[in-house]
C-alpha cells in the first residue's frame, strides 16, 4: 500500500501551519562506559546536575503555566526516591545510562498504566526527565528544528516545546500524544497548531517526503504530506481566514445555535478520547453526537472495566445531555492488531459492525460496558457501517442477551436507545427498511466516499469527495424526510457538520441536528447564524 | 523537643493531588525539620510527604480524605500548615484545574 498523503488525527490545538517536516524521533546517542562504578556514579550525578541547571534556567524566563510544569520536573530530579534506584544499580555492574533508563522506565510505567487520564498524561513529563538526563550523559546536543517547521514524532517533550522558537510559525503532529498533555495545554494557550493520535500508520520513520512541505490543518485535525498546488491554495485560504473566523465565532460559542430565520439547530460535539471533555464547557453544546471508541482499541481490545470507566466519565460530564457512543468502528483505515484482518480493500471489507458481529467475544465485552455505563447518564448507542436490517437485529439481540446476563448477576444496567449510522448507500437509499431503529446518524465522510467512489485519503480524487455533490445531498434530504415521517430523529456527525461551507446545504436538506469537532463548535454556530433557512 | 501531630483534610482540587499541587505540598513539607508523612487511609500505608515521587504515587483524586502526620520538631505547625494548604485548594482557582 503506498504511503497515504493525507492523514487524520485529533485536533489538540486549532490552527494552521505550513512548513518542512522535522523528525523528533532520533535514535539514542551512544554512551561510553567508565572504568569504575565510582566514575559511573559521578557521571550520572553530573548529568542530573546539568539537567537540573538547564531546567532552572528555563524556569527563569518561563511564564506561570510553563514554570509550573518545569518546577514539577525539577522537583522530581531533586527527589532521591526517583534517582536513588539508579545509583543502587551501578555498583552491581550496570552502566550509568542503563541504570538511569531502567529506574525511570519503572516509574514511567506506573504513570502509563494509570486509569486516570491526568496521571497517564504525566508520563510524557517523566519521559522528558529521562531523556534530558540521558542527553546530558551522552553529551548529545539536541538538533534544532528549522524555523517554521512541523515537528512530528511519537510524542514531544514539554521542554522541547518550550525551547522551540514558535515566532516563525510551525506546528506539531504526533502519532501518539494526548489532548490532555502538558504540551497540548501549552500549545492551546500559545496558539501553536497541534494534532495528536495520527496512529501507527503513516508519518512513519521515512515519510513520503521527508524534508518537503507539509500542510498541518489543526482546525480539522489533518495533515497533508507532499501537497498538490491546488491543495496548497485551498489550505492558504482556510489558513488566512482562520484567525478572523475564530475571533468572530467566539461570540457565538456560549449561545444556542439559531439561524437568521430563527430556526433552532442542535449542535453537539464529536469526541475521540474521554479526556477531550476536560477542555469543553458542557453549556456550549447540546451533548455528544459521536463518541468514537477506537482509541480504547489502540493496541489490543480493552477489558470491560477500562471501557466502562471511559464511557462513564463522559456520561457524568454531560449530565442530562445525551451522549451517543458508537460501537467500535475498527477496520478500514483504523487497523487494530489482534482484531482487524488484513484485506486488499479494507474500506469495502470486514469493518464496523461487520467485524463486531464476526467477533462476538470482543463485541460482548463492549456491550456489557455500555449497559453498565448507561445508568450514569443519558446514553444512546449506535452501530457503524450497517448495510442491512439483519445486522441491526443481531446487534440488538446481543444487547438483550447481555442485559439478561447482567440482571441475572444483579449488576446495575440500563438498555440505551439503539440507533444506526447512515453511511452505507443501501441505508441512505432505502431508510424505510429501518423503521424500528431509535435514531439515525448520518456519517457524511463515509457516505460521501461510498456514493462518489472516491477515497477520503487519496489526494488524486479529492475533487470528487464532496458532501455538496447533489447526489449526496439528495440522499441526506431523503433520510431526513423519512425520519420526520417515521418520527425517528436524524442527526449528522461527519466533518461536513462543522464545515462553514457545507452547513447551509445541510440545513437546506432538512437537518436540524449537527455534531462537530470541539474546535469547530464556535465557528459552526457562527455559520448557522448566517443561514436563511 | 519531640512531638507528634496528626490531621485529616478533604482534597477539593478538581484533579486531586496532581503535579503543581504536589510541588507546593512537598516544598512546604521540606521547610519543616520534622518527619512528615501522608496516607489515604487512617491505618496507612504512609508515604514520605517530602518526596514528590511518593506524593504523586498516591494518585489522590478529588474527594479523598488525606491523612497527614508528623513527628519531631514543630510537628504541630507542619501538620497545620500542610492541612491549610490543601484546604486552600493549593492556592489555585477553580479555573486552574483545566490548564495546570
Amino acid at each position: 500500500m503506498p504511503e497515504p498523503l493525507r492523514l487524520q488525527g485529533i485536533s489538540a490545538s486549532a490552527g494552521y501551519a505550513e512548513g518542512p517536516l522535522f523528525n523528533l524521533d532520533r535514535g539514542p546517542a551512544r554512551y561510553t562506559g567508565k572504568a569504575t562504578a565510582g566514575e559511573e556514579k559521578a557521571a550520572l550525578k553530573a548529568a542530573i546536575a546539568s539537567a537540573s541547571d538547564r531546567l532552572a534556567t528555563l524556569i527563569e524566563t518561563a511564564d506561570d503555566e510553563a514554570a509550573g510544569i518545569l518546577e514539577f520536573q525539577l522537583a522530581m530530579l531533586e527527589d532521591d526516591a526517583l534517582t536513588g534506584p539508579a545509583f543502587v544499580a551501578i555498583p552491581s555492574g550496570v552502566p550509568a545510562d542503563m541504570a538511569w533508563r531502567q529506574a525511570l522506565d519503572a516509574e514511567i510505567a506506573g504513570y502509563e498504566t494509570s486509569d486516570q487520564d491526568y496521571f497517564r498524561a504525566r508520563a510524557a513529563d517523566m519521559r522528558d526527565i529521562r531523556d534530558r538526563v540521558l542527553r546530558a550523559l551522552t553529551e548529545e546536543q539536541e538538533s534544532a528544528a528549522p524555523a517554521g517547521a512541523i515537528l512530528y514524532g511519537e510524542d514531544i517533550a514539554p521542554t522541547r516545546f518550550l525551547e522551540t522558537d514558535w515566532s516563525a510559525g510551525g506546528g506539531i503532529a504526533l502519532r501518539a500524544g494526548s489532548t490532555a498533555s502538558h504540551v497540548a495545554m501549552l500549545a492551546r494557550s500559545r496558539g501553536v497548531p497541534m494534532i495528536v493520535g495520527l496512529g501507527v500508520v503513516g508519518l512513519g520513520s521515512s515519510p513520503a517526503n521527508p524534508n518537503g512541505l507539509a500542510l498541518l490543518d489543526a482546525e480539522h485535525g489533518g495533515i497533508v504530506l507532499a501537497p498538490s498546488k491546488a491543495e496548497i491554495e485551498t489550505f492558504r485560504r482556510s489558513s488566512s481566514s482562520f484567525a478572523a473566523r475564530r475571533d468572530k465565532a467566539e461570540a457565538y460559542l456560549a449561545k444556542p445555535a439559531v439561524t437568521r430565520a430563527g430556526t433552532t439547530v442542535r449542535v453537539q460535539v464529536n469526541i475521540a478520547d474521554p479526556s477531550e471533555v476536560d477542555g469543553i464547557d458542557i453549556a456550549t453544546c447540546d451533548g455528544v453526537g459521536l463518541m468514537r471508541t477506537e482509541f480504547l482499541f489502540g493496541k489490543a481490545p480493552p477489558d470491560e472495566e477500562t471501557q466502562y470507566r471511559a464511557y462513564r466519565k463522559v456520561l457524568e460530564w454531560a449530565g442530562e445531555k445525551p451522549v451517543t457512543i458508537r460501537t467500535v468502528d475498527a477496520g478500514g483505515d483504523k487497523p487494530v492488531p489482534g482484531f482487524t484482518v488484513e484485506e486488499s480493500n479494507p474500506f469495502l471489507g470486514l469493518r464496523g459492525i461487520r467485524l463486531s458481529l464476526a467477533r462476538p467475544d470482543v463485541f460482548r465485552v463492549q456491550i456489557r460496558a455500555l449497559l453498565r455505563a448507561a445508568v450514569h447518564g443519558n446514553l444512546k448507542v449506535m452501530f457503524p457501517m450497517i448495510a442491512v436490517t439483519e445486522e441491526y437485529q443481531r446487534a440488538a439481540a446481543l444487547f438483550a442477551e447481555e442485559q439478561a446476563g447482567l440482571i441475572a448477576r444483579g449488576i446495575a444496567q440500563k438498555m440505551p436507545p439503539l440507533g444506526i449510522m447512515v453511511e452505507v448507500p443501501s441505508v441512505a437509499i432505502a431508510p424505510d427498511a429501518f423503521a424500528d431503529v431509535a435514531f439515525f446518524s448520518i456519517g457524511s465522510n463515509d457516505l460521501t466516499q461510498y456514493v462518489m467512489a472516491a477515497a477520503r485519503d487519496n489526494a488524486a480524487v479529492a475533487h470528487l469527495n464532496s458532501v455538496r455533490h447533489p447526489a449526496v445531498l439528495r440522499l441526506i434530504a431523503a433520510v431526513t424526510a423519512f425520519g420526520l415521517r417515521a418520527k425517528i430523529p436524524v442527526s449528522l456527525c461527519g466533518d461536513a457538520g462543522g464545515d462553514p461551507a457545507s452547513i447551509p446545504a445541510l440545513l437546506e436538506a432538512g437537518l436540524r441536528d449537527l455534531s462537530v469537532a470541539p474546535a469547530q463548535l464556535a465557528m459552526a454556530k457562527a455559520a448557522i447564524s448566517d443561514v436563511a433557512v | 523537643m519531640s512531638a507528634f501531630a496528626e490531621a485529616t483534610v478533604l482534597i477539593t482540587h478538581e484533579v486531586g493531588l496532581h503535579a503543581r499541587p504536589s510541588v507546593k505540598f512537598t516544598k512546604l513539607a521540606k521547610s519543616f525539620a520534622a518527619e512528615v508523612e501522608i496516607a489515604l487511609a487512617a491505618n496507612g500505608p504512609w508515604f514520605d510527604a517530602k518526596s514528590i515521587v511518593k506524593v504523586m504515587a498516591t494518585r489522590a483524586p478529588k474527594g479523598t480524605m488525606l491523612h497527614i502526620r508528623a513527628s519531631g520538631e514543630a510537628a504541630t505547625e507542619a501538620v497545620g500548615a500542610l492541612a491549610e494548604l490543601v484546604r486552600r485548594d493549593f492556592d489555585e482557582g477553580a479555573g486552574h484545574a483545566r490548564t495546570a
